[in-house]
């Protein structure tokens, strides 16, 4: 209904969210047999095979990490929160997006998002485990990062709760395990249809425990249902609460350039802007090479698209009103660490973090643009870039040049610290290999809603 | 096979409305313990199965409140009474400092509760049932719609309620072994 208005209004002819001619069986189908029938291609081992060796190059980093402590890194006074933090942050903003799709599109009844929002909440989890590992190396010494909880110990010590980084630990972990739980949650049914098609008896018992006996009653749906709206609604303010209480890491504190009211709602956009690039870097390949074509229509991406326009847009806002309080505020302080950013040593870095996050994705405005993946792909490309490049200089150039001049300082990260970063991306992308090959990345339930045949008068 | 315990007798549909069409049938023709099974949730068949006591918000309403109380107790009974550490000169009791990790447990317990509530309430993990004995269930997940009159139903009569249900369109009507 609310298509047929938007195509009235528009006068033009929207992509539908699901090809017409599928039926509940020929959805089951197709969405499983990539997981069941379809031979492991030798492209999959390959890209599997690759980032994999990325993420032993990533455990290598972190065991020589641990042998020798943070020294290996660039870090140090001045500039004492590096790559880690960067790191940190660009990751789990990257997380949002799937919950965005997950949650806050769901409870808005965008049905377009039933066909992403599977391997959006993966790459949710993915990220979020990337993110993790960057404060727990941070700490110095990962080992005794159990301290962070309020645990009773001999020492009869607590955390201190007026600390965001102890805010930090409760809103990461709180985020993991919900986005951990609405992800197993949505795969119980389609586990269940693994079950019942697999021909392989080792699956078999696989998906069969993994179900736990899920048998599809009108009852269990009735609770399911509400179980999942639920955690939709919780999900909602929590994805919110997260980028916030990320941003208060730098908003409470009185560095200038960190001590600012609008941290919080320009590292939300921030987040699912680069979250949504994400999504699009990912969906594209797939669609492609699994023939998804059909589930994940044009539709898809361009809603992808606009969502990015508009976040790109608050993030613009964004950086024009620091931009405009550095130079309007009457605060020393914040307008040299303006001067700073200009025409400072790290000014290209400044510049470029304008093109990439601002100025290219301006060309969205193009329907052309917005429908064409290989474009989409490579503004994507250019967004995450643009997002690091926005941490990296929130986190070092507000740093490098403290309030006295004997305290100036550079900061260069080692090979030691790219090996980490390049880790990590290794380790999402390997788990995402692995992910498209054993489950259902695309929600077969969901999609089975979404046919015309699924329509039911009382 | 006869001389097995019946569990019940099932009816195969094609469509979800036939599906529906029939467990509005099935109830007003007296039978009260039935179940429907489909590959996807349907509005309204809960409701025409004659199911009402659904449980999972107040569970979920009741994590929460323990879940926030749990955590605004806890950090005032941290920082306040077991270890009293001055910071910057703020009070103890801080509560503006404490309102995230509350809201952050609030989340946790509610979300927690929702998920284990759900699978508690539906009897999930469940390793065996007698359902899946009949071959042709394998199609619950995919395409297929199927309608259960349980043994236990008062009404239940093998060869009455078999013709009861041969006169709602079914593909096929099945007794389910237990």
């Amino acid at each position: 209904m609310a298509q047929r208005i938007e195509e009235e209004r528009s006068g033009r002819k929207q992509a539908p969210v699901i090809e017409p001619g599928h039926t509940f069986g020929s959805v089951t189908d197709q969405i499983s047999s990539i997981v069941l029938n379809r031979p492991t291609s030798t492209g999959w081992f390959i890209g599997f095979g690759f980032f994999f060796m990325l993420t032993m190059m990533l455990l290598y980093a972190l065991a020589y990490l641990f042998l020798k402590g943070t020294g290996i890194w660039g870090v140090n006074i001045p500039v004492g929160w590096g790559f880690a933090i960067v790191n940190f942050v660009w990751w789990i903003g990257i997380g949002h997006a799937g919950t965005l799709i997950s949650a806050i599109l769901l409870l808005l009844r965008q049905s377009w998002r039933n066909s992403i929002n599977r391997f959006a909440e993966a790459m949710t989890l993915f990220a979020v485990a990337s993110a993790g590992i960057f404060p727990l190396i941070h700490t110095g010494r990962p080992w005794l990062a159990y301290w962070l909880f309020p645990y009773p110990n001999t020492m009869r010590v607590w955390p201190q709760f007026r600390s965001p980084l102890v805010w930090d630990v409760f809103a990461v972990s709180t985020y993991f395990t919900i986005s951990l739980l609405f992800w197993f949650i949505g795969l119980i049914p389609d586990l269940a249809t693994l079950r019942d098609r697999s021909e392989n008896p080792f699956a078999k018992i696989i998906y069969g425990i993994l179900a736990m006996g899920w048998r599809g009653s009108a009852r269990h749906w009735h609770r399911y249902e509400t179980s999942y709206l639920l955690l939709a609604g919780l999900a909602t303010p929590l994805v919110l609460s997260v980028h916030t209480v990320v941003s208060f890491d730098f908003a409470v504190s009185i560095v200038p350039g960190w001590h600012t009211t609008i941290f919080p709602p320009y590292f939300v956009a921030g987040a699912i802007y680069s979250g949504f690039a994400m999504v699009l870097m990912l969906a594209i390949p797939i669609r492609k090479i699994y023939n998804l074509e059909d589930f994940i229509t044009e539709r898809h991406l361009e809603n992808s698209a606009k969502v990015m326009l508009a976040t790109g847009l608050i993030v613009a806002y964004g950086y024009v009103m620091e931009a405009f309080l550095g130079w309007y505020g009457g605060s020393k302080y914040d307008a040299f660490l303006l001067w700073n950013r200009l025409h400072g040593p790290y000014a290209f870095f400044y510049i470029m973090l304008w093109v990439c996050n601002i100025i290219v994705p301006q060309v969205l405005w193009i329907r052309k643009l917005r429908t064409t993946p290989a474009a989409l792909f490579l503004i994507s490309g250019v967004v995450l870039v643009g997002m690091w490049l926005e941490r990296f200089i929130i986190v070092v150039v507000s740093l490098q040049r403290d309030f006295l001049n004997s305290s100036f300082g550079m900061y260069y990260p080692t090979r030691w610290d790219w090996m980490t970063y390049i880790g990590t991306i290794g380790m999402f992308l390997a788990a995402m290999f692995l992910f498209v090959r054993i489950l259902p990345m695309i929600s077969i339930f969901e999609m089975r809603t979404l046919l015309p045949e699924a329509e039911v008068k009382e | 096979m006869s001389q097995l315990p019946i569990y019940g007798m099932m009816a195969e549909f094609d469509t979800p409305q036939r599906l529906m069409d029939a467990a509005h049938h099935t109830s007003a023709a007296g039978y009260r313990k039935i179940d429907a099974y489909s590959p996807f949730p349907i509005e309204g068949l809960a409701e025409a199965i004659g199911f009402e006591s659904n449980a999972v918000p107040l569970v979920v309403l009741i994590a929460g409140i323990v879940g926030g109380v749990t955590g605004y107790v806890m950090q005032y009974w941290m920082a306040a009474v077991s270890y009293p550490l001055n910071i910057s000169g703020k009070p103890y009791h801080s509560w503006p400092s404490f309102i995230i990790v509350t809201f952050e447990m609030t989340i946790l317990f509610a979300g927690v509760a929702a998920v284990l509530g759900m699978l508690a309430l539906n009897g999930l993990p469940m390793p065996y049932h007698p359902v899946f004995n009949v071959p042709r269930f394998a199609f619950a997940s995919k395409d297929r719609f199927f309608l259960i009159v349980f043994a236990s139903d008062p009404k239940y009569d093998a060869s009455s309620t078999r013709n009861f249900l041969e006169t709602l369109d079914p593909r096929a009507v099945m007794e389910v072994p237990s």
